[in-house]
């Protein structure tokens, strides 16, 4: 069942391959504080502290084990793997947001992740989160003014009434999801990461973000795409990378990488 | 049959693999020939001060985003980024001014508004160090989704600050009225004063920002040592009298009056506040001030920078 493809990726449209990320030998450790075992009084962490145990209050979590693959300009790969076998921290190692324990990421220009929702603020309206969310993707805000009608209208938060005035806090987890997407789709990007951003939404929405994710393949790159639906990975991926408990079980096309995952998921 | 399935095997890998150069090069040479370059790497620091600037736009919007979410829930909304320093004063001007009668000597009209001075100038300090101290370790999710020089959160939140003491000036013009100074020229020399402290903020929220990212516990740690610094400014009373009278010994005094909290209080009080021959200025304040600023602001930034690949680590 664990066969490794030799072969690797199917072939991009045309011409010579053209790598755009390649993943050498990549380990990740979190250190995580305050997850240490034992009792959580104070005394038992002056306790610890005081007879210095190795790593005192510190615990190490391996998430990504020893990775490595090469991306090529065209291509879309899906990650699949369980809950917790490292696909979202592989992705901000690749982005290089996650510094590496070991092992290098070598990349063509800057990866982005779709994450777009961490400088956005509940608080502000709808207005003022794409301003922030562009700025803080690094568009200028003349990109920013110049896009602003069709992200407004691409996300649809304005077809139920004027809701992009309104913080954000007001909208519906589907119309904070829509928004998020429209901001970080409105950039051109080289290495495009998208973390189960196509689960969110109704189907007409998830309709047209496909439609954009296969837009930006063409325009840029190498698009990733991290996701549960094996669905939305056969209609945009042409090649999958399976991982498991942080190792890379299995690469190659997408139908038979989600025929053995599928099948080992049914048991 | 079994020629034909292994011809038709054989030419289904040669479709999805053409034959290259490349197979089996190393990953290192194979990145060095197409020219890709190490994901997360640090850039030069010429290189990364040009990123920095590029993303200026970035550094104020999120500051102000900050300042305009802090009393977005409240009815009065932005009103009380003036309130809330107004009845700050106010209260430091029941206690102090009439329930304690405690003017040092300086007289009630010279009192309030050093005392006024002294709090909101120490509080822009202390605020950028105890924003700046959690600015990494408290934005682990933006530092891990999205990609911009680290540096724009600490100099951000100090901008942020840099605002916040903007509104508590308003204030403090309106005390310094209300108790009869009248403006003067004098009034304007809290520009430089305060572009000098804001540099020395920047750079301890930078310094602070790294050590707080290897290191959450500083953000327990801090406000005691504030407090401390705060008493060892002279905030709330004279300095010099204070120490004087305790008969410290006179390099204590010195050491003391050279802090860099000391230092901008003094200039601010000794600028806006007329018939101030209570308050007085050390020697040097002026190089005093500059120099805290550009080692603070300089060094702070270049100790930032030479962990930049690191933050974002758990």
């Amino acid at each position: 069942m664990a066969e490794q493809n030799p072969t690797g990726a199917p072939a991009a449209p045309s011409g010579p391959r053209v790598p755009t990320v390649i993943a050498d030998d990549v380990h990740i450790v979190y250190r995580v504080y305050g997850g240490n075992t034992g009792r959580g009084s104070a005394t038992a962490a002056l306790n610890r502290l005081v007879r210095r145990k190795p790593g005192a209050g510190v615990r190490e979590v391996h998430a990504v084990k020893g990775v490595s693959f090469t991306a090529y300009r065209g291509e879309a790969i899906g990650l699949i793997g369980s809950n917790g076998s490292g696909k979202s921290t592989l992705l901000k190692a690749i982005a290089g947001l996650l510094p590496a324990e070991r092992g290098k990421v070598y990349t063509d220009g800057q990866p982005s992740l779709l994450g777009v929702n961490a400088a956005m603020m509940n608080d502000l309206t709808g207005e003022k989160n794409v301003m922030l969310g562009g700025l803080a993707m690094g568009m200028s805000r003349e990109q920013i003014r110049e896009r602003y009608q069709g992200i407004v209208d691409f996300s649809g938060i304005n077809e139920k009434g004027d809701f992009i005035t309104l913080p954000m806090r007001t909208y519906s987890s589907g119309m904070a999801a829509r928004l998020r997407f429209s901001i970080a789709a409105a950039k051109d990007h080289d290495v495009l990461m998208i973390d189960e951003a196509l689960a969110t939404g109704d189907r007409s929405f998830q309709k047209r973000s496909e439609a954009r994710i296969r837009e930006l393949r063409k325009e840029a790159g190498t698009v990733f795409l991290v996701s549960h639906n094996n669905r939305s990975i056969r209609d945009t991926c042409d090649r999958v990378l399976w991982l498991e408990h942080g190792q890379l079980l299995m690469d190659g096309p997408t139908e038979e990488v989600v025929r053995a995952y599928e099948k080992e998921t049914a048991r | 049959m079994s020629t034909v399935s292994e011809t038709t095997h054989d030419s289904a890998v040669a479709m999805s693999a053409p034959p290259s150069p490349d197979d089996g090069l190393p990953a290192a040479e194979l990145a060095r020939k197409y020219g890709l370059a190490v994901s997360g790497a640090r850039p030069p620091l010429g290189e990364y001060t040009r990123q920095l600037w590029a993303r200026r736009h970035f550094i104020l919007a999120f500051s102000r985003a900050k300042l305009t979410a802090q009393y977005s829930k409240a009815k009065l909304g932005q009103v009380w980024q003036v309130a809330t320093p107004l009845l700050n004063a106010t209260v430091y001007f029941l206690i102090f001014g009439l329930l304690m009668q405690q003017s040092k000597g300086m007289g009630i009209r010279t009192y309030i508004p050093f005392l006024v001075t002294g709090i909101f100038v120490f509080t822009f300090t202390q605020s950028s160090a105890m924003a700046g101290v959690r600015a990494i370790s408290g934005n682990l999710g933006l530092v891990r989704a999205l990609h911009f020089p680290r540096a724009a959160l600490p100099i951000s939140f100090a901008l942020q600050q840099l605002q916040q003491l903007l509104y508590s000036m308003v204030v403090l013009f309106l005390f310094l009225l209300g108790f009869g100074h009248t403006p003067a020229l004098s009034w304007l020399l809290i520009v430089p004063v305060l572009v000098l402290q804001f540099c020395f903020n920047t750079g301890l929220a930078l310094i602070l920002a790294r050590a707080g990212s290897k290191t959450p516990d500083l953000a327990q740690l801090l406000p005691f040592v504030t407090r401390t610094w705060m008493y060892a400014s002279g905030v709330m009373y004279s300095l010099v009298d204070a120490l004087e009278k305790a008969k410290a010994p006179g390099w204590v005094v010195d050491v003391l009056s050279a802090n860099p909290a000391a230092v901008y209080i003094d200039l601010m009080r000794w600028s806006l506040i007329e018939n101030h021959s209570r308050i007085h200025l050390p020697p040097h304040v002026w190089s005093l001030a500059l120099g805290w600023a550009l080692v603070f602001g300089i060094g702070g930034f270049v100790y930032f920078w030479k962990a930049e690949e690191q933050y974002g680590r758990g």
